[in-house]
């Protein structure tokens, strides 16, 4: 009963922060119900035992990107933009494909079991040794390599970043 | 415990050449002089060429490594060598442009290697997670190149929008991974497969997340409706770079595309040939059409690449080790006459969107006899008419539609590559039969000529001698099946 209502909280407020994220048109106020919607995530990230995500959830989205996302506005003096038309032109045509669209994903997803098969790291195997160990042995054992290729995805995005936006070129 | 053997490193051996060549390239062009950066590009071909050797005496190993995350086999090994001949041809192109548009810095060869790094991964990821993180790599270095001409604003635009296109692209491929990951509780490419064929899923969710991958790979190959990015990023960013990116990374995107739904999805197979039979008939259809009233080159080639992307596809609909080695084939032969024909236009440019329109191609055998000659056997090519190999490439995809009974989608396939001929033949039509519009001379440039020569050789060989290509797609696509 109150993990239904812990979720039902959740859910609601991440669903309307999302929204007032693409309706405000301060874009401070934006990023700031952004951060509403990174920590009500996180708080679903709880509900399904996996708080090690849920940590993560915090300290990267919430701590790191949304504190780039104020600087990058804040730099850009991102007021000019409150006289800007909020939407495409075409939204009027677009939205309603959107929503049907979602319509469509949901009434799928909601009469289709996903009892799949469960891998080696069920709910039990998970709380016995430990979410965070959990995460650990498997991001350096199964997934080495796509660990590794996760590292110099990083590395090519910093190169990229440095030779984008680099003030002098030689 | 999953422990890494030896034979898991030998087998990721290429991709790691590959890599620290990148990184070697990367540091060097901090030491080296301007004047001698061009060697970082011959430094860069040498890396591939070991990574190449490597790869080819691993020919015949098949083994997965890494917990299965990866998987070397005849299939891998052939798309590898594919993208080390691409991403050669298209460095020794590059050297001269990326000089004379003053961006000739180790980055720019180093992105050019950490992206064939990620086709490599894309090409061996036998785990839908390896499969994913390869086409990062590869994407986010190419959205890199395409913004480097930081000065121009069209190569800002091309990065940007493909940057931000491309990212929508993961998203929508990301949900189909997350849903087939839902119903199938793996994202082994192997054991999705096994967990369908007992037959305890839901059909509607594995239709959809088989659509929402589709998207995603249709968006890498530049397949229409997913299409709409290409013309403007392939005139956006350097011509170099478009030549790279319209032949690697859709040759990897369809290394990965066919992998994944022949591995994972052979169940809903008929499910997805409808799809991309409509996919491929939509590609042709577009792209030599709209081709047609192309003045820019550059425009005119991104629209061609959409209608390869529709050949391709009809060869992935007819299915079977015979469909599917003759889209390897094809690509293979893809990468020849088209870094052929970006070369060509590389050749003309003079900085800025000089060399770029059609009419500047007027007169060019009056000009330089060679490099029109040249031109001419890549238009032939892309064209399909023999001895060139773009024949072979179009009839092997043909027979392998008749023979699956696909009379129709080969028969459109033909009528598409008569309209093609049109805009191809109107380059040749403009170099031969116009006189020139001015004295400008070529100027002759050794790793552009051998670059040149190269691909003008392999198209004009396997025209004729298809026979060796044919029989090393056919040993490598039996992997797969």
């Amino acid at each position: 009963m109150i993990l239904q209502v812990a979720f039902i909280y959740f859910a609601a407020v991440t669903v309307f922060s999302a929204l007032m994220v693409i309706t405000r048109k301060n874009p401070v106020h934006c990023a700031l119900y952004m951060l509403a919607v990174f920590t009500h995530v996180a708080g679903l990230f709880v509900l399904l035992d996996a708080e090690f995500v849920a940590a993560v959830q915090v300290l990267v989205y919430a701590g790191a990107i949304l504190v780039l996302f104020l600087f990058v506005i804040m730099l850009f003096r991102g007021d000019g933009m409150k006289d800007k038309a909020r939407f495409v032109s075409g939204w009027p045509i677009v939205a309603p494909i959107a929503i049907a669209l979602m319509g469509l994903l949901m009434s799928i997803l909601m009469h289709s079991g996903f009892s799949g098969a469960q891998g080696s790291y069920t709910i039990e195997a998970v709380r016995s040794a430990g979410n965070s160990q959990v995460i650990g042995m498997a991001l350096y054992t199964d997934y080495l390599f796509p660990f590794e290729i996760a590292s110099v995805i990083l590395l090519v995005a910093m190169v990229g970043a440095i030779v984008l936006a680099k003030k002098k070129a030689d | 415990m999953p422990t890494i053997s030896t034979a898991d490193l030998a087998a990721i051996s290429p991709e790691i050449i590959v890599l620290c060549s990148a990184m070697a390239v990367l540091i060097m062009g901090l030491f080296v002089k301007k004047e001698w950066r061009f060697l970082l590009g011959y430094l860069s071909v040498a890396g591939l060429a070991a990574a190449a050797d490597r790869t080819w005496a691993m020919r015949s190993v098949v083994h997965g490594a890494f917990s299965g995350m990866f998987i070397l086999d005849g299939y891998a090994t052939y798309f590898k060598m594919v993208f080390y001949v691409a991403a050669a041809i298209a460095l020794l192109i590059s050297i001269s442009y990326v000089r004379m548009e003053n961006i000739e810095k180790g980055e720019y060869y180093g992105l050019i290697l950490f992206a064939t790094a990620g086709m490599m991964v894309m090409a061996s990821g036998s785990d839908l997670m390896t499969v994913y993180l390869g086409i990062e790599l590869m994407a986010l270095s190419i959205y890199v190149l395409a913004g480097f001409l930081r000065k121009s604003l069209r190569s800002n635009e091309a990065a940007l929008k493909y940057f931000l296109l491309g990212a929508f692209s993961s998203g929508i491929l990301l949900y189909g991974i997350a849903l087939i990951y839902g119903i199938t509780g793996t994202t082994n490419l192997h054991d999705i497969a096994a967990f369908i064929q007992t037959g305890t899923y839901s059909k509607p969710a594995l239709i959809l997340s088989m659509i929402l991958m589709l998207a995603g790979f249709g968006f890498k190959v530049a397949a229409v409706p997913f299409h709409m990015w290409t013309p403007d990023v392939y005139e956006g960013a350097p011509t170099s770079v478009t030549a790279f990116m319209s032949v690697g990374p859709k040759a990897a995107a369809f290394a990965a595309f066919l992998r994944v739904f022949i591995t994972a999805l052979p169940q809903i197979q008929a499910d997805w040939t409808i799809i991309i039979a409509a996919l491929a008939i939509l590609s042709m259809l577009i792209g030599n059409v709209v081709a047609i009233s192309q003045t820019n080159i550059k425009r005119m080639l991104a629209y061609s690449s959409i209608a390869h992307a529709g050949y391709a596809m009809v060869g992935f609909v007819a299915g079977g080790a015979e469909g599917i080695s003759s889209v390897m084939t094809y690509l293979l032969i893809y990468v020849f006459m088209n870094l052929g024909a970006f070369g060509m236009v590389v050749a003309l440019s003079r900085g800025g969107m000089t060399g770029e329109r059609i009419e500047d191609f007027a007169g060019l055998s009056k000009k330089n006899k060679m490099a029109a000659l040249l031109m001419l056997i890549f238009m032939f090519s892309l064209a399909g008419i023999p001895p060139t190999a773009g024949f072979i490439g179009k009839f092997n995809i043909f027979m392998a539609a008749l023979n699956s009974g696909f009379l129709w989608l080969a028969l459109i396939m033909v009528v598409m590559s008569a309209v093609s001929a049109f805009f191809y033949l109107r380059v040749v039509l403009v170099m031969y039969m116009k006189e020139p519009e001015d004295d400008r001379k070529l100027t002759p440039n050794l790793s552009m000529y051998t670059a040149m020569a190269v691909a003008a050789y392999a198209v004009l060989y396997i025209g004729m001698n298809p026979s060796g290509v044919i029989d090393f797609a056919m040993k490598s696509v039996s992997g797969l099946m």
